[in-house]
């Protein structure tokens, strides 16, 4: 799957390409509006991690050019100015997301792999992993053919490890996505505790478990 | 009290205070001038009298000291009197028949001589009666004091206002004047020149007041949106360098508290970003909101971390209570001030939330120590010990609810209370 990342930053560049080449994506990068336009007219990308401000040029005008284009792949809108106008004016042009700096590197893959679905699997709506077996349009959740029922936080948590599996992903970002960004001012993040007691009550069958990583965080293990 | 007022009490006194001495001094001066001339009519008379007593000397044989027949009397006198008389004029009382009382009347009191007799002349006159004169000269002097005044403050409501027109539309714009609106002040033209300098100096003050205002508030926004992309190279960092498998549990904990802190640091800029777009004026589209409904969902995304907290939202009463508002700001006020009662409250106790028609509160239980009411929804006026909160979230509670024109206000009784007063009439 290919990626194409649009960042002018080199320092921010490099770290989405190193998290998400861990993911075995194949990932290109550009820093500026030019090369940026040439790499959409010659290659077709999966997803596009596009920064809107360039010093060369506004990203919106390459959502425009994609448009123009016909490309189909998505556009995750990555930018420092969590502006509701520019938000608007990316959907409106046809991003998939928009997803204001700083974010967790979770919350990333997250996004990223919910682009992917949405763009390459529209047929498959099945996620396994282990003896788990998922079904995003219904959002059941199968242990050894047997249907669980995990509640929405629960079948939140559960997602969000799968999708960034193997890889430590700390109580914030976990917040966050499940619980929403408004959670963020909360004295502690230890109220996520009693979620995942119950979400690892219903995973006893399975042969993934939830480990928590030294009180820090949480990690998706497959034995 | 106004200006126009002020300026015409001063003058009411001053007038009273010139009118009375002027009363006095013209009363002095009047009766001065009433004797003058009755002493010189008495004067005449005496030589009246004296010429017609050498026609009819029965004149001088007459005894009349009581001035029943006649308004003169002779009395003969020794030569040594008449030598050494003074003539006199007095002032004494007589009966009138006419007023039916005593009245004053001038004596004049003179010497003539015919032949080788010496009389004593008196000669009476009726007087002006002071007391009289001091009556009706009050009543036209306090009627004088009255025209005066109501014309002073007739001039002054026509004239002043006008003159002072300019002073007072200046006042008016100053009072309503709020330097995040930034609408200008619009000077009227006045050919005085105080009131030129008044302007223009005003004018001046405000452009420069606006001008640093404007700067402040895009420093703080360019100030967080720069920051926004070092944070969020740290935090990326850090996070890769979590997913390192080798670290050692003291490692991993201490990247942890970095990043803990870096997004402590992120929540603070992110609400100084949304705070200076509150005062910006960003947020342009409304929406009737059912604060309600609101209030309700907003609750149940809390409910794990009240529950974590041993806490209980309860919402009492719960009326319809709609208000034209932003959604995503009527969500983050809603979220300030219930994450501040569930952050602040006392672990184990109940947080009430009361919706009416008008208002909705929500109470918790805390420290009985009370805040200071006016610093509470300052920026960082934070008081607790909690070292993950902002000190922002009131801030920004305050800074949406004048948006709207909703009063929101603290108070304790028991409990912490924040009021949410809508506007009302829509």
């Amino acid at each position: 799957m290919k990626i194409l990342i649009v960042e002018d930053e080199p320092q921010m560049l490099q770290n989405m390409r190193q998290s998400l080449e861990k993911e075995h994506y194949n990932v290109e990068a550009v820093s500026d509006f030019s090369s940026a336009s040439e790499k959409i007219g010659v290659y077709n990308y999966d997803c596009i991690l596009l920064d809107i401000g360039l010093p060369d040029g506004n990203g919106l005008e390459l959502l425009k050019l994609l448009k123009k284009l016909n490309k189909d792949g998505g556009v995750i809108i990555v930018s420092a100015k969590d502006s509701l106008d520019d938000r608007l004016k990316g959907l409106d042009l046809g991003a998939d997301d928009y997803l204001p700096k700083p974010f967790h590197m979770a919350e990333l893959h997250a996004r990223v792999k919910a682009v992917m679905r949405r763009r390459n699997f529209d047929g498959n709506k099945i996620v396994e992993v282990g003896n788990v077996i998922i079904n995003l349009e219904n959002r059941s959740v199968h242990i050894e053919e047997k249907e669980i029922n995990f509640n929405r936080k629960e079948y939140d948590i559960l997602m969000y490890l799968i999708t960034n599996k193997a890889r430590l992903v700390t109580k914030a970002a976990l917040a966050e996505h499940v619980w929403g960004d408004h959670i963020d001012q909360a004295d502690s993040f230890d109220f996520i505790y009693s979620q995942m007691k119950n979400l690892r009550k219903k995973l006893e069958n399975a042969t993934i478990n939830v480990e928590a990583v030294y009180g820090v965080g949480y990690k998706l293990q497959i034995s | 009290m106004k200006l126009l007022n002020y300026t015409s009490r001063y003058l009411a006194l001053l007038l009273l205070l010139l009118i009375s001495v002027w009363a006095v001094l013209f009363y002095y001066a009047m009766l001065d001038e009433i004797y003058d001339s009755l002493d010189d009519g008495l004067e005449n008379q005496k030589f009246l009298m004296v010429e017609r007593a050498t026609e009819d000397p029965s004149i001088l044989l007459q005894d009349d000291p009581e001035f029943k027949k006649h308004i003169y009397n002779f009395t003969p006198i020794s030569k040594e009197t008449y030598q050494n008389f003074k003539e006199s004029y007095r002032d004494t009382l007589m009966y009138m028949l006419n007023e039916k009382d005593f009245e004053p009347v001038r004596v004049y009191e003179s010497a003539a001589v015919y032949g080788d007799k010496y009389y004593k002349l008196k000669i009476i006159t009726s007087m002006v009666e002071e007391d009289d004169l001091v009556q009706h000269l009050a009543v036209y002097l306090i009627g004088l004091y009255l025209i005066l005044l109501v014309s002073i403050l007739f001039l002054n409501n026509l004239l002043l206002k006008r003159i002072w027109k300019p002073f007072y539309s200046l006042i008016d714009q100053l009072r309503k004047f709020k330097i995040e609106k930034g609408i200008p002040i619009v000077i009227q033209y006045t050919p005085i020149e105080e009131f030129n300098l008044l302007n223009t100096t005003v004018e001046k003050l405000i452009r420069k007041s606006s001008d640093s205002y404007i700067a402040q508030k895009q420093f703080i926004e360019n100030a967080s949106h720069e920051l926004q992309t070092p944070l969020a190279i740290s935090i990326n960092k850090l996070e890769l360098l979590l997913e390192n498998n080798d670290l050692t549990k003291d490692h991993t904990e201490d990247l942890a508290t970095i990043l803990d802190n870096l997004g402590r640091l992120t929540r603070m800029n992110r609400s100084l970003v949304l705070l200076s777009k509150i005062e910006n004026k960003q947020f342009e589209i409304e929406e009737e909101v059912d604060f309600a409904i609101l209030t309700k969902h907003i609750v149940a995304d809390f409910e794990d971390l009240a529950e974590h907290r041993n806490m209980k939202i309860k919402i009492v009463s719960n009326h319809l209570l709609k208000l034209q508002i932003n959604e995503d700001l009527a969500i983050v006020l809603l979220i300030n001030l219930i994450k501040n009662a569930l952050v602040h409250g006392k672990k184990g106790s109940e947080i009430k939330i009361d919706i009416q028609p008008n208002s909705l509160q929500i109470s918790n239980f805390g420290d009985p120590e009370s805040i200071d009411e006016t610093s509470i929804f300052k920026r960082f006026a934070t008081a607790s010990n909690s070292k993950k909160s902002t000190g922002l979230g009131l801030a920004i509670a305050k800074a949406i609810a004048n948006r709207y024109s909703i009063n929101l206000s603290y108070n304790f009784n028991k409990t912490h209370n924040f009021l949410l007063e809508f506007p009302s009439g829509d």
